[in-house]
């Protein structure tokens, strides 16, 4: 039970990850989480403002429940399966944001500085959840895919284009936290 | 209870996402910096056993549990939108720390405020289909 509560290295990850995508393949289906913001755009009625969100909806169904297993997966591993400990982050990483006015760094799973909801209840700290969570939204249908349609099952399936997505993946995240972050 | 095996691979993903820490804000801040091997190697080594078991998938025509044959849609070609929306989505990944996977499974972690994130990206998503047509792709 131990090595189960304790943090799960990247060889044990990665292809569990793996696993998921090569099972929902063997199910008729593809990993790739971000269709389902497109299903819920349809499902609210976005269809009446775009042909784009016209598509029988009922047929990704089976998205929307992987994503109901995702939050029940998440609260399972955070309430039953975890010893508490640290991220063991690099040093590097931690005094890179200790000097940014990160405090805590790697105790919880995100920074209190960015999600707490004393910061998110000010202007500042609204807008940047709202202006990430938009650039997510906006450009993962843009670019067709996300980490898991683009990154994982793209590129296991050898596609060029998908190649290209993540080289902008990097090129996007590379600006924001070199950049534009501090 | 055909959605039941749909739900299970749901709860797998996210219970693995959190324990491998590729969730955390932080890992994705120190993916960008290099500064750890962590996320480099959960993704490179997920994508180097996808390409073993895709192409082993197709050389054995193993059969969907539907009983069709494996297939994944290609993507178009192209390389504006790729290029242009993978940056957009970079820029938006490394500030919130969270992809749409990720996004979903930290909801169900207790981290409400994520709500605020899952919205704007229902919006993102919302506009991208409205201005779909003026956009080079």
């Amino acid at each position: 039970m131990e090595f189960l509560l304790q943090p799960w290295p990247w060889y044990t990850s990665g292809p569990l990850i793996a696993l998921v995508m090569l099972l929902l393949v063997y199910f008729g289906k593809t990993f790739g989480m971000s269709s389902n913001l497109r299903t819920l755009c349809a499902i609210g009625g976005g269809g009446k403002y775009a042909d784009f969100f016209n598509f029988d909806w009922k047929a990704y169904r089976w998205n929307l429940v992987v994503v109901l297993g995702a939050i029940i997966g998440g609260f399972i591993a955070v309430t039953f399966l975890s010893d508490g400990s640290n991220i063991a982050l690099s040093p590097d990483t931690i005094s890179d944001l200790t000097a940014l006015g990160f405090d805590n760094v790697g105790a919880t799973l995100l920074p209190q500085e960015i999600y707490s909801w004393d910061n998110v209840l000010s202007f500042k700290g609204i807008s940047i959840l709202v202006i990430a969570g938009f650039l997510v939204g906006f450009g993962t249908r843009y670019a067709g895919g996300c980490t898991s349609g683009h990154a994982i099952t793209g590129l296991s399936n050898l596609q060029l284009p998908s190649l290209i997505a993540v080289i902008g993946f990097f090129i996007g995240g590379l600006i924001m936290t070199h950049f534009l972050l501090p | 209870m055909k959605f039941l095996k749909f739900l299970l691979v749901g709860i797998f993903f996210g219970i693995v996402l959190v324990k491998s820490e590729a969730v955390s804000w932080y890992r994705i801040f120190e993916m960008f910096k290099f500064q750890s091997f962590h996320m480099y190697g959960i993704i490179g080594s997920a994508v180097g056993l996808g390409i073993l078991f895709l192409w082993l998938f197709k050389k054995l025509k193993v059969k969907s549990v539907e009983g069709k044959e494996i297939f994944l849609p290609p993507k178009d070609r192209g390389f504006v939108r790729y290029m242009l929306g993978g940056t957009i989505f970079g820029l938006g990944w490394a500030l919130a720390g969270a992809c749409p996977g990720p996004m979903y499974i930290l909801l169900g972690t207790g981290v409400f405020s994520m709500l605020i994130v899952i919205t704007a990206a229902i919006l993102g998503t919302f506009t991208y289909g409205v201005i779909k047509s003026k956009l080079p792709h």
